[in-house]
């Protein structure tokens, strides 16, 4: 618990410290998605790396957060905290009832379901025009304030969305260490041992699933309010696929993990301009390579093979 | 889905039937290809529809950078889509064999972004329409248009269905690759090689998703990205027939491809494409067998 807390308090320190370093630069609002797609990572990692439940949808969770909450708060006036609140709400209410048929499948079922749900999200932003623009977009949505106090810059943008993306690794980091994390484990490894041994298997899956639907809803609904805009372009398959790159590479089932592989997989595209368009294929070869060669990711993968190249020296410390 | 005169309500649903049964019978063939490598090695092959990608985007290439005549630049993008099949269970499933099925997800979804994003760099972004196989003057049926590829589309479908039907009913390999999916350790025990059956799976799911993709190329274009839509309503059609390889998936197909034309005729072409998958989730949820299990279905 102490290494967790220390930990914690070296990823907050840096948290604080990088905007002083970077500040005004355009790495700044690099860092604001990193935040946002940090708590995408760590909602889903949930669901995929603890649970052992796979979602090919969730970048549906986290368009339904951006729209809604942009449709409330530009087209009727709703409070934007409000609006993030009631969005939230209503997509986790919603993934804990799609959530009893979706996760009653395993395996390939499950990857298509979520899979078609996510896609029909997508459809439904695209062709909804006039609630949502359709595929030109939703624009004009208004800040998140607090008083006066708007947060519309970049430095401000990114105090907000790493405030979040920081409570989002206090509640995963505690949910992990409780009874439910070694319930969630419990599923992953075999889910009949798990019912065996108390575990409603059943309500749990789905009560996770509607979790991870949350958290994905205000980072989506963080996103609308930060960005002033939003479009369909950018919750669709592949943002989804994106998600379950940055948990595969950052290690499935480390929280710590997840927010490593959204760094990297946020920052390395904006790092390589030069390939923009290669980026679809790295994602292809990281996600064939690390489940090849590095299932465990980055996190558990890189101390092991420190392991192995120096075994002698670990052995007399 | 010829507006240029009022039809009656008849002919405008034998329209929606007739472009239907051509979108199911690509469907079917699809389908066919998950079925054929899911009940060879129990794993879902989200790359299946870009192998329906290569196939048309293949033979517009051959037909243009190498000047092949239409026939040959076809048996060309066949060729060569079989053979990155055969190289994707070589080089992504084979090493992976005692994987979970959450690896062998994320394995093949690897690939399908692989193989898509390196289409997109080879060929660019661009939609292409492959020429017709024989003109594309309407033929006038039964109140409704149809054009001469529809019939191509249902023609070669059928004969296809009908090759592998023969094939995997009284062939020795045909049958090896049953006994594979009926019991591979059984299988394994009466020297049939079970690794090859596996790679001979990719091999006809492959071609057989080259022959889909090329088929409707004429018809609705291709690009880098058809893939995607392509494989997931062909994995649709396999779920409704419950992943047999055979009559079950074809009828999958149709089933899927008449909804389909008949939702975006009467209610929506917007939501052409959401149809489905709202049927796939039901069919998911309601009977995740497939509808004809209680029929005769074969598992190949």
């Amino acid at each position: 618990m102490n290494r967790d807390l220390v930990k914690f308090v070296v990823l907050a320190v840096i948290a604080v410290v990088a905007p002083l370093a970077l500040s005004g630069s355009y790495l700044m609002s690099v860092l604001v998605f990193v935040g946002i797609h940090a708590m995408l990572a760590i909602a889903l990692n949930l669901l995929l790396g603890f649970a052992g439940q796979i979602s090919l949808g969730h970048a549906g969770f986290f368009g339904l957060g951006a729209y809604a909450s942009g449709i409330l708060s530009a087209t009727y006036g709703v409070n934007p905290w409000l609006a993030m609140v009631i969005t939230a709400l209503s997509v986790a209410l919603l993934a804990f009832i799609v959530g009893f048929p979706v996760l009653k499948l395993k395996g390939h079922y499950l990857a298509m379901a979520t899979l078609g749900l996510g896609i029909i999200f997508y459809i439904v932003f695209n062709e909804a025009v006039d609630l949502t623009g359709g595929p030109s977009g939703f624009s004009g949505i208004p800040p998140l304030k607090i008083g006066s106090f708007a947060f519309d810059g970049d430095i401000k943008n990114y105090g907000l969305i790493w405030a979040f993306t920081m409570g989002t690794v206090l509640l995963s980091l505690n949910l992990a260490n409780s009874r439910i994390g070694r319930a969630l484990c419990a599923i992953h490894d075999s889910e009949v041992a798990a019912r065996v041994m108390g575990v409603n298997v059943r309500l749990l899956k789905v009560q996770i699933f509607a979790l991870s639907a949350f958290i994905s809803s205000i980072a989506g609904s963080l996103y609308a309010h930060t960005m002033g805009f939003v479009s369909p372009t950018s919750f669709g398959f592949n943002f989804s696929v994106e998600l379950v790159t940055m948990v595969v590479v950052g290690g499935l089932g480390t929280v710590y993990g997840s927010l490593i592989g959204a760094a990297i997989l946020t920052l390395l595209p904006e790092l390589l301009r030069a390939f923009q368009d290669y980026d679809i294929v790295i994602y292809g070869l990281v996600l064939i390579l690390m489940t090849m060669f590095m299932p465990g990711g980055l996190v558990r993968g890189i101390p092991a093979l420190f392991a192995r190249l120096l075994p002698t020296r670990r052995q007399e410390g | 889905m010829d507006n240029a005169y009022p039809m009656n309500i008849v002919d405008q649903l034998t329209q929606y039937l007739f472009s239907g049964l051509a979108s199911g019978a690509i469907y079917a063939l699809i389908g066919l290809g998950f079925a054929i490598i899911y009940n060879a090695t129990g794993i879902i092959n989200f790359a299946q529809g870009e192998f329906v990608m290569l196939g048309g985007m293949f033979s517009f290439f051959l037909l243009q950078s190498a000047k092949a005549p239409l026939a040959l630049a076809i048996i060309g993008a066949i060729l060569l889509t079989t053979l990155l099949g055969l190289l994707f269970e070589r080089l992504a499933i084979r090493p992976l064999k005692s994987a979970s099925p959450l690896s062998l997800v994320i394995i093949t979804i690897g690939g399908s972004i692989l193989i898509r994003g390196l289409a997109m760099l080879v060929w660019g972004k661009d939609t292409h329409a492959l020429p017709s196989f024989s003109g594309s003057d309407p033929i006038e049926l039964a109140g409704a248009s149809l054009l001469p590829q529809h019939l191509w589309i249902v023609a070669i479908t059928v004969v296809v269905i009908a090759v592998s039907k023969l094939f995997f009913s009284y062939t020795i390999s045909g049958k090896a690759m049953r006994a594979c999916s009926y019991n591979s350790r059984a299988a394994s025990l009466i020297g049939i090689g079970v690794r090859r059956m596996v790679l001979l799976s990719f091999v006809i799911s492959s071609a057989m998703g080259s022959m889909a993709g090329i088929i409707i190329a004429p018809l609705t274009m291709t690009s880098y990205d058809v893939g995607i839509m392509l494989g997931l309503k062909g994995f649709c059609a396999a779920i409704i027939g419950g992943m047999s390889s055979g009559f079950g998936t074809v009828m999958g197909g149709v089933i899927l491809g008449v909804l389909e034309s008949l939702g975006a005729g009467l209610i929506s072409s917007g939501y052409k494409d959401a149809i489905a998958f709202v049927i796939l989730l039901l069919i998911l949820f309601i009977r995740p067998q497939g509808l004809f299990k209680r029929a005769e279905t074969e598992r190949v």
